[in-house]
């Protein structure tokens, strides 16, 4: 476990040295979405969503699907190049850490990274008062939570592949679809059953569906208790495929 | 157009067969996997159009257009979605691919060892980025007419003016690669390319905005572009299109200009 | 040079050479002049300025100062038509790497505007030539840096160019991937190309050039052929003692009157002397008993040294 913040304090210190650049496609991008989708195209949305204004209704959305995108960032090119071009996951091997250490100090910065952009973006929606309820503080560990059942899985998936042109297939087909159609700019409801079905099995839309119940304060019930489950599940299966596929790479 | 570009230059004898040769470069360096790629280039604006156009139309429905016609919300969006992928097919090509080939790979010096100079490298690449640009426009707009959102009268109509958008824009986009200092500034580059995206009239007609507002967006190329093909594929040209038309002449001879004069420079030290 | 005007006029001609990047001169001013069918290299320590001449000379990179003609053209004119009939190989493979190996020679080839069938057919007799023809359609990436090597020269020759220029062609390669390369340039020189190399090997300058420069600092400290600067520049001989002492130096003095020169080194003492047997028998005589002693003929490395001191250059 120690040794896994080690590897944490490592990551940590060279995100001091890049931290300015990320800050802007982290936290510029989701503000410019919110204000140039939630009021602009709220404005033409006279009738609100399921009896809030839409602004209101999409934030808690976009912070969700913020936490997705700043983990996907994270676990795709950086992972990638530690493996292939950058070689720092088999500097840290040399070292004497296990395998979990550095998977598991990685994801940890992962997850500071995610909290980093969703508490600034929190912090932001408070000022435009789309936040409901104090409940909404919430969002945090939900963010956390839906940032690693991508991260974790992703992260794996980083490992396994050779060249950037894989990384960019993935954004393309999985995580641009996965953001456009898990209920955060339309409710889920509205989409045809097949692919609806694709939508819950996703992990964003359940990351969604509890951040907008926690910013709007309604109980999310125990239909929430197995969002909450299913996530965790998604992370634990992540966790598994990742600490294989770095097994494969890293002990030879 | 060339003459006004590379004023100095002497000889233009062999000028467009060099050029070619660097696009056919990247013809035979498509893989299996770019090619997916290209899909996902393709797949995107049309993700956008079901999500946005279809999607949160429904909460929206109808939309007037600044002439006052009314139109469904989808095929308000769609014209708009199809000038955006234009320019971020042109702005990926001729920037962020641009910058990894000289970078990343030194393709470029292996070329300029060669008789090709670097003003015809930037004319393949950019020749090239058209071609790409251009098959996904066409399919997006056998998209639009599939739903119904234009007839394919207008449809054949609005091709040139996308391809006109591309070039606009690859254009601009050398110019703009041979400024970039390190991958950092790609950052920029796509927060600026995402604020156009959701400013320049694409989800909301320019007239819902502040005055001033109003003005600096309708002074953006992304702006021009959306309103060009939007007033084709909606059937409402009139004399602001051609304002259009000139504006995306003079951003494209300009990038041309910018781009050949510091070429030579950034890759003959 | 007395003998430049043996074969009429020289393919490149140098003079007054300056390359200045902001406040820093890589080549300050430099008279080269090579001959149609002559290996010429430059020799020199890292920043020698070795690498800014070849980019001259390879028309990517404009002289700041003085004349420079490439097989009488003129290169801020006449780019494009002189590096037509130039190969050139770089210091650092810059190989395509989303290409395959044959694919590699056809789309460069199409850069000169040579047809395709023609490219081609070229392509593999190159791969034949630099024995790749059994990886034709492998990517690069796989290929160990010999192969790239011989893959970069084979690209160079796609044009069939007049002049190759060489910027350290075995660099980083292995004993066999270095002769294999040697062998190869050394069949060019005899079809009559042209070549131009840089390298800092002492060993691939005396093997492969008829004539040098040696650079130091941006200019030009000794030109002639490997054997002329040897006579000039040191003796036929070195002999090398090594004595069980700290203090080298100790011995200097009782050794000066025997050679032409001695230099003391920090582990050893060098006598650069005609004859070396007649020498180490002298030592012997005279009861000064080295722990080793090694007797050799004097190298271009010798010279070099010599010309470019022993502090190390980064």
């Amino acid at each position: 476990m120690t040794a896994s913040a080690y590897v944490l304090e490592y990551h940590l210190v060279n995100y001091r040295r890049t931290w300015r650049s990320s800050a802007l496609s982290t936290l510029v991008l989701p503000l410019l979405t919110m204000v140039g989708f939630g009021l602009g195209v709220g404005g033409y949305v006279t009738g609100g969503v399921d009896g809030v204004s839409y602004l209101d209704w999409m934030v808690p959305g976009l912070i969700a699907s913020t936490a997705v995108q700043a983990a996907i960032g994270e676990s795709t090119w950086p992972v990638l190049s530690y493996f292939e071009w950058l070689k720092v996951y088999f500097a840290q091997a040399a070292a004497p850490l296990r395998v979990a250490d550095i998977l598991g100090g990685h994801l940890a910065f992962m997850m500071f990274r995610v909290l980093l952009s969703v508490a600034a973006f929190l912090l932001v929606a408070a000022l435009f008062g789309t936040l409901r309820s104090p409940w909404a503080v919430a969002v945090l560990p939900i963010a956390v939570l839906t940032g690693l059942a991508v991260a974790a899985p992703v992260t794996a998936y980083s490992a396994s592949v050779s060249s950037d042109s894989y990384l960019a297939i993935l954004i393309r087909f999985a995580v641009l679809p996965m953001s456009l159609f898990s209920g955060v700019f339309f409710p889920v409801e509205s989409l045809p059953g097949p692919l609806r079905a694709v939508a819950y099995f996703l992990p964003l839309w359940h990351g969604v569906d509890l951040s907008r119940a926690a910013t709007l304060g309604v109980a999310p019930g125990l239909d929430g208790l197995w969002q909450l489950l299913y996530l965790f599940a998604w992370c634990a299966a992540g966790w598994f495929l990742a600490l294989r596929r770095f097994r494969r790479r890293l002990v030879v | 157009m060339l003459t006004l570009v590379l004023p100095r230059l002497l000889s233009f004898e062999g000028m467009g067969r060099r050029s070619a040769s660097v696009a056919e470069r990247n013809v035979a360096a498509l893989g299996s996997a770019y090619w997916l790629v290209m899909l996902g280039g393709f797949l995107e604006p049309v993700l956008y159009l079901f999500s946005i156009g279809v999607g949160v139309g429904k909460l929206i429905g109808d939309i007037t257009l600044p002439g006052g016609e009314v139109v469904d919300y989808a095929t308000f969006v769609a014209p708009a979605m199809l000038a955006a992928s234009a320019m971020s097919g042109a702005l990926s090509e001729t920037t962020f691919n641009f910058f990894g080939k000289m970078k990343f790979m030194r393709l470029y010096d292996g070329m300029l060892a060669t008789p090709v100079r670097p003003i015809e490298i930037a004319l393949g690449e950019l020749g090239w980025a058209m071609i790409r640009g251009n098959i996904y426009s066409a399919a997006f707009l056998v998209i639009m007419v599939a739903m119904d959102l234009t007839t394919p009268a207008r449809a054949l109509a609005a091709f040139p003016a996308t391809v006109l958008v591309g070039f606009a824009f690859g254009a601009a986009g050398m110019a703009t690669a041979t400024l970039i200092r390190s991958w950092q500034d790609f950052d920029l580059i796509g927060s600026a390319q995402f604020a156009l995206f959701l400013f320049s009239g694409t989800f909301v007609p320019a007239t819902a905005y502040p005055e001033v507002v109003r003005w600096l967006v309708e002074v953006t190329p992304l702006y021009r572009s959306v309103d060009l093909v939007r007033g084709i594929t909606t059937g409402t040209v009139g004399w602001i299109q051609v304002v259009d038309v000139l504006y995306l002449l003079v951003l494209t001879a300009l990038g041309l200009t910018v781009a050949g004069r510091r070429m030579g420079r950034l890759l003959c030290k | 040079m007395t003998s430049s005007t043996q074969s009429g006029t020289p393919l490149i001609h140098a003079r007054g050479l300056v390359k200045r990047f902001e406040s820093f001169t890589a080549v300050d001013g430099i008279d080269v002049d090579v001959r149609a069918g002559e290996a010429f290299g430059f020799l020199g320590p890292n920043g020698a300025g070795k690498s800014s001449t070849m980019r001259m000379i390879g028309c990517v990179s404009p002289p700041t100062e003085g004349v420079l003609r490439i097989l009488g053209l003129d290169p801020r004119r006449d780019g494009p038509a002189i590096r037509a009939r130039l190969g050139v190989c770089p210091q650092l493979d810059n190989l395509d790497v989303e290409l395959t190996v044959r694919e590699n020679l056809t789309t460069y080839a199409r850069f000169f505007g040579i047809p395709r069938k023609v490219a081609r057919a070229r392509a593999d007799e190159l791969l034949d030539f630099v024995q790749l023809t059994e990886r034709a359609g492998s990517r690069v990436e796989p290929l160990s840096g010999g192969m790239k090597r011989r893959l970069t020269i084979a690209r160079a020759l796609v044009n069939e160019p007049d002049i190759v220029l060489l910027d350290e062609p075995t660099t980083g390669l292995d004993p066999q991937a270095r002769h294999l390369v040697w062998e190869r340039l050394f069949r060019l020189k005899q079809q009559g190309v042209t070549l131009v190399l840089t390298t800092h090997y002492m060993d691939e300058a005396e093997q492969l050039c008829d004539r040098l420069v040696v650079m130091d600092g941006g200019r030009i400290v000794a030109e002639g052929s490997p054997r002329s600067l040897i006579e000039q520049y040191s003796t036929r001989e070195v002999v090398e003692l090594r004595f069980p002492t700290e203090d080298q130096g100790a011995y200097a003095a009782k050794l000066s009157e025997l050679a032409d020169r001695v230099e003391v080194l920090p582990d050893r003492i060098l006598l650069y002397v005609a004859d070396g047997d007649a020498v180490l028998a002298e030592v012997h005589r005279r009861l000064l008993n080295p722990a080793s002693a090694l007797v050799r003929r004097s190298s271009l490395e010798d010279v070099f040294l010599h010309l470019t001191g022993r502090t190390l250059v980064d």
